[in-house]
C-alpha cells in the first residue's frame, strides 16, 4: 500500500516502478502476476462449475428452495458481476461515485434489442452494439459530469440517468417501447437473419446457431444440474471482462486513477491533467455496463425502461460496496449476494414458512412464522438492508475483507499476505 | 522458474476447464430434450405459476388475485365447497386436480415492472417447472410475460390486463385473456354517457402516460366522438404522479364539461380525489353540470377513493352483485362470492374473479385436451364457448384469444351501506355491442403466430 502511494506522487509511475515489480511482470503468463492468475483461475473454476456448486440440495428436498443453479439466476450472477466489475473500475479506483450507471446498462440493452430487430438474432450483433452505444453515451455523460467531483458528480450522473429513464418511459416510446418495454416482433426486418423462424415464431437469440435458451439437465441421484448455453456464453464473457479488469487494475493507468482518488489536487500541482484519465475510466466502466445490458437482452430479448431507474443504479453501488470496492473479486461477490437475495429469499412465502415450522407445536410455529415472515418474501429488502449495514459497519472492506479475516484466523498467521487487502484498506481509509 | 511452471499449469487448467464447460452443453443438447414440451409434469403433481404484483402501485389488486388463485387451486384439488365448478357449463373438473394430478402453485412478485415480472416468470419456468403462468396486474407486464411464455412454450392465462394491445398488436398464440379491454369499455360506456349527459358534450382527457392509458383514451375518444362528443384536449400524466392538482386546474378554463380520467389504481384514486376537491362536480360548464368519467373501474379503487367516487360512471368486467341484481344469466357469481367470502371475509374484486376463472378455464382445457401440451390446450381454448362463470355466455375467440362477454357499466353509490358496496350496476351492455372485428384498427398489427410447445 505504501509503495503505491509513493508511486502516485511520482510524475511518471512506469519507469520508477520498483525493480522487483518489473521483474515480477516479466515472469508472468497472460501478463498476470502469480497471485492474480490464481485469482483468475479460481474465478474460472467457480463459474464453470457454478451449475453444480449452486445446486447443493437434491431437487425434491425441502432445501431445494435455496438452490440457485437455474439458468436465469446464474446468468444474472455473471451479468451483474460484469456490471459491478465495470462500476468498480470507476468507483473503486477513482472514488468517483456514479449514481447513474444503470443508464448505460439500459442504453446497451436497447441497442442490443434493436440489433436483434434490425440485423439478426446472433448475440454478437447485440453485444458489439451494446458496448459501442453505451460507450458513446458515456462519453457524453462523462464529459459533462466530470466537470465536477464529489457529490456534485454523483448528482449529475443521477440526473442523467433519471432523465434517460423518463425519456425511455414516455417520450421515446417509439424507440424504447415505453412502459411495455422494447420487444421483438414478427414484422422486424432482421436483414441478416429470418424475420420469422421456421416454426412460425420469433426466432430466439443464438450464437452462430447455438441457441441461448438451450439447456441440458443432468440427473445424478436426487440432484438435477442444468447446463445452459446462455450461461456459459455469459461466463466466458465475464471471465474475459474480469481478466481485462485485472490488467487495468495492475496498469500504470490505474495508478493514475488511484492518484486521483488519493489526492487530486496534488496531482494537479505536479502538472498532470486528470481529466483524460477520468473520462477514460468513466467510458470503460460505461462500456462494461453496456456489455452487461447487451448480455441481458441476449439472454432474454426484452428491454424495459425500468432497468435505467435510479434504484438500478443504486443496486450496483450496493453490490460494489457490499463485496468490497477497489478489490477485484469483491464486486462479483456483491452482485451474486444481492441477486441471490432478490431471487431466492423473495420467493419464500408464508406457506413455505408454515411448512418448515410445522414440526413445532402450533403456538410456537405460528410465533416463528410471525417472527421470520417480515424478513423473507416481500421483506427481503429488510434482510438485505440489515446485512448491508452490518457489512458496512464491521467490514468496511466488504465481503472480501470478511474473507481475509477468516483466512487469517485459520492460518493463525496474523501477518499473512492478504490477497487484496491493500485496495480494501485504501478504500476504507480514503473515507470518501 | 517455479513461478513459470505454476502459471503454465494454471493456464492449461483454466483452458481445459473452460473448454470442458463450453463443450458440455453442446454435447448433450438434443439428446436431453426427449421431453415433448417444456416442463411436462411427470410426477403426481402439476405446478402452476401465479405471478402478481405484491409490491408497487397495484399491490392491492395483486393480493386479491393471489387469494383467488389459492381458492381456485383448492377447488381444483377438491377442497372447499367447489365454487364455480358446480355452475361451470363444462363438467370435466371433478376435484381430483388436473388430469388426476394434484395442483401445486408457486408465487412471484412482478413489482409491476416488465423486467422483474419476466425474471420472476423465468424462475418459475426454469426452477419450479411451472407449466402455466397466470397473473399480472398491468398491461405492460402482461404483454412482457406473454411474450416470454410464447418463447418458452408455456401457456399464459392473463389476469388483470385491460389494454387493447394484449390481444391486439402484441397478441400471442400461447396467451389468453379473459378480462375485457379498452375498446369494450369505450363501446359500452359511450351510449350510456350520451344518454345520461347528452350528445353535445366536450371532453377533457387526463391519460396515464403508458400503453394502457393510450389505448383507453383512444377507445373512449373514438366511441364518444362517434356519438357527437368533442374532445377538447388530452393531456398525458406521468405514471408516478401522486398530486394531480396542476393537471386539474386548467380543466375548467378549457371549455370542457366532462373530465375523463384514463387512470388506474393509485393514479385514479389520487386524480379523482384532486378533481373532486377542486369542486369540479359542483361547477357548471357550457350550461351543463360538470361530470367526471372513469373508464375502468374497480371496487378496490372505489374503496381507495372513498366518497369521491359517488355518482361517477365507469365500466367493469364483472361485479359481485351481478347475479343478485340481474338474475340467473350470470350464474356462478354467487357461488364464487360465497366461497371467496367464506374464506376471506369480504367479496372478491373483478381482478380476483378473472384470475379464478382463468385458472378454471385452463384446468378445463387441459382436461378436454387430455394433455398439458401447450398446443393441445390452445386448440381446446380457441373458439371455446362456455357459461356459468359469472359473465353469462362467453366466447374465447380463436382469432385473437380474447374473451367476448357482456360489459358491466357501473356508478359510484351515493349512499353506500358498507365498504364493499360502493358501486351500483347501471346497465349491462350486451356482448354484441362490444364485439369488434379481429383486424379492427385499434387492434391491428398483431399476429398470433403458431403455438409453441417449447423444448
Amino acid at each position: 500500500m505504501t509503495d503505491q502511494t509513493i508511486q502516485t506522487i511520482s510524475r511518471d509511475p512506469a519507469p520508477t516502478a520498483p525493480a522487483h515489480r518489473a521483474k515480477a511482470r516479466e515472469s508472468t503468463v497472460l501478463g498476470l502476476t502469480r497471485k492474480d492468475l490464481t485469482l483468475l483461475i479460481v474465478v474460472a473454476i467457480l463459474t464453470v462449475f457454478a451449475p453444480f456448486i449452486l445446486n447443493p440440495f437434491p431437487a425434491d428436498s425441502a432445501l431445494a428452495q435455496f438452490n440457485a443453479g437455474y439458468p436465469d439466476l446464474m446468468q444474472r450472477f455473471v451479468i451483474f458481476g460484469i456490471f459491478a466489475i465495470g462500476f468498480n473500475i470507476l468507483f473503486g479506483l477513482t472514488g468517483y461515485l456514479s449514481f447513474g450507471h444503470a443508464a448505460f446498462l439500459g442504453v446497451g440493452s436497447f441497442a442490443g434489442v434493436w440489433m436483434f430487430k434490425l440485423l439478426g438474432m446472433n448475440v454478437l450483433y447485440a453485444i458489439v452494439a451494446s458496448v459501442a452505444f453505451a460507450g458513446l453515451f458515456s462519453v457524453v455523460v462523462g464529459f459533462v459530469s466530470l466537470r465536477r467531483s464529489g457529490i456534485y458528480f454523483s448528482i449529475l450522473t443521477l440526473a442523467f440517468a433519471q432523465m434517460s429513464f423518463a425519456l425511455a418511459y414516455s417520450v421515446l416510446t417509439p424507440i424504447t417501447g415505453g412502459e411495455t418495454g422494447l420487444q421483438l416482433a414478427k414484422t422486424d426486418p432482421r436483414i441478416f437473419g429470418q424475420s420469422i423462424a421456421d416454426d412460425g415464431n420469433i426466432p430466439v437469440p443464438s450464437f452462430f446457431g447455438l441457441e441461448m435458451r438451450d439447456s441440458t439437465t443432468l440427473y445424478m441421484g436426487g440432484w438435477e444440474f442444468t447446463l445452459n448455453v446462455g450461461y456459459y456464453l455469459c461466463a466466458v464473457v465475464m471471465l474475459v471482462a474480469f481478466y481485462v479488469a485485472i490488467r487495468i487494475f495492475r496498469s500504470p493507468f490505474a495508478m493514475m486513477l488511484r492518484a486521483v482518488k488519493s489526492n487530486q489536487q496534488r496531482m494537479n500541482y505536479t502538472g498532470l491533467n486528470p481529466k483524460p484519465y477520468m473520462l477514460a475510466a468513466f467510458v470503460i466502466s460505461g462500456m462494461y455496463a453496456g456489455l452487461a445490458g447487451g448480455l441481458m437482452v441476449s439472454m432474454d430479448p426484452l428491454a424495459g425502461a425500468e432497468r435505467m431507474q435510479w434504484t438500478a443504479s443504486g443496486e450496483v453501488v450496493l453490490m460494489t460496496i457490499l463485496g468490497g470496492a477497489g478489490t477485484l473479486i469483491g464486486p462479483v461477490l456483491g452482485a451474486g449476494f444481492i441477486k441471490y437475495f432478490e431471487n431466492i429469499f423473495s420467493k419464500i412465502n408464508q406457506a413455505t414458512l408454515e411448512g418448515w415450522f410445522s414440526v413445532f407445536p402450533d403456538g410456537l410455529s405460528d410465533l416463528l412464522v410471525t417472527l421470520v415472515y417480515p424478513f423473507v418474501g416481500k421483506g427481503w429488502h429488510l434482510t438485505l438492508g440489515i446485512l448491508f449495514m452490518l457489512v458496512v459497519i464491521f467490514l468496511p472492506g466488504g465481503l472480501v475483507q470478511g474473507g481475509q479475516k477468516l483466512a487469517t484466523v485459520f492460518r493463525r498467521d496474523k501477518n499473512a499476505n492478504a490477497v487484496e487487502g491493500p485496495a480494501a484498506d485504501q478504500r476504507s481509509q480514503a473515507g470518501e | 522458474m517455479t513461478n513459470k511452471n505454476v502459471t503454465r499449469r494454471g493456464v492449461i487448467r483454466t483452458g481445459a476447464a473452460t473448454g470442458a464447460g463450453l463443450a458440455l452443453p453442446t454435447i448433450f443438447t438434443g439428446a436431453a430434450w426427449s421431453q415433448g414440451f417444456t416442463n411436462e409434469p411427470t410426477g403426481d403433481t402439476v405446478t402452476l405459476g401465479f405471478n402478481v404484483p405484491q409490491t408497487g402501485p397495484y399491490a392491492d389488486e395483486g393480493a386479491d388475485e393471489l387469494r383467488a388463485f389459492q381458492l381456485a387451486v383448492e377447488h381444483l384439488n377438491g377442497e372447499g365447497d367447489g365454487g364455480m365448478l358446480q355452475t361451470f357449463s363444462e363438467k370435466n373438473l371433478d376435484g381430483t386436480g388436473i388430469l388426476g394430478k394434484r395442483v401445486e402453485f408457486v408465487t412471484g412478485d412482478t413489482q409491476t415492472k416488465s423486467d422483474a415480472a419476466r425474471a420472476s416468470a423465468r424462475s418459475m419456468i426454469e426452477k419450479d417447472g411451472a407449466v402455466m403462468i397466470s397473473g399480472g396486474s398491468s398491461s405492460g407486464v402482461a404483454v412482457a410475460v406473454q411474450a416470454l411464455c410464447q418463447e418458452a412454450g408455456i401457456i399464459f392465462m392473463a389476469g388483470l390486463t385491460h389494454s387493447n394491445d394484449t390481444t391486439g398488436k402484441d397478441r400471442k398464440a400461447n396467451g389468453f385473456r379473459h378480462f375485457f379491454n379498452s375498446y369494450m369499455s369505450g363501446a359500452a360506456l359511450a351510449p350510456i354517457l350520451a344518454a345520461q349527459y347528452g350528445d353535445n358534450r366536450k371532453a377533457y382527457h387526463l391519460t396515464a402516460d403508458y400503453n394502457w392509458g393510450y389505448t383507453t383514451e383512444e377507445a373512449v375518444r373514438s366511441s364518444t366522438e362517434a356519438l357527437g362528443w368533442e374532445t377538447v384536449a388530452a393531456v398525458k400524466t406521468p405514471l408516478t404522479q401522486t398530486d394531480f392538482s396542476s393537471y386539474i386546474a386548467p380543466v375548467l378554463g378549457s371549455g370542457a364539461d366532462v373530465l375523463v380520467l384514463n387512470h388506474y389504481g393509485g393514479n385514479m384514486v389520487n386524480s379523482l380525489t384532486n378533481a373532486v376537491q377542486f369542486g369540479l362536480r359542483q361547477q357548471e360548464a357550457n350550461g351543463m353540470p360538470f361530470e367526471i368519467v372513469v373508464p375502468l373501474y374497480s371496487e378496490l379503487m372505489a374503496r381507495g377513493a372513498g366518497e369521491n367516487i359517488a355518482g361517477i360512471l365507469g365500466s367493469q368486467n364483472w361485479d359481485w352483485k351481478l347475479e343478485n341484481q340481474l338474475g340467473a344469466k350470470y350464474s356462478g357469481t354467487n357461488a364464487f362470492v360465497q366461497s371467496f367470502g367464506e374464506k376471506y371475509g369480504f367479496p372478491p374484486s373483478q381482478a380476483a374473479h378473472t384470475c379464478y376463472v382463468q385458472t378454471l378455464l385452463y384446468a378445463d382445457a387441459v382436461t378436454r385436451a387430455g394433455s398439458f401440451q401447450p398446443c393441445a390446450v390452445v386448440e381446446a381454448l380457441e373458439g371455446f364457448e362456455f357459461d356459468g362463470l359469472g359473465n353469462g355466455p362467453t366466447l374465447y375467440r380463436a382469432e385473437d384469444h380474447q374473451c367476448f362477454k357482456d360489459v358491466v357499466v357501473v356508478r359510484g353509490k351515493e349512499n353506500p351501506e358498507n365498504e364493499f358496496d360502493l358501486v351500483e350496476i347501471v346497465e349491462v351492455t350486451p356482448v354484441e355491442q362490444v364485439t369488434y372485428a379481429p383486424d379492427h384498427p385499434q387492434f391491428a398489427g398483431g399476429a398470433l403466430g403458431t403455438c409453441n410447445n417449447g423444448a
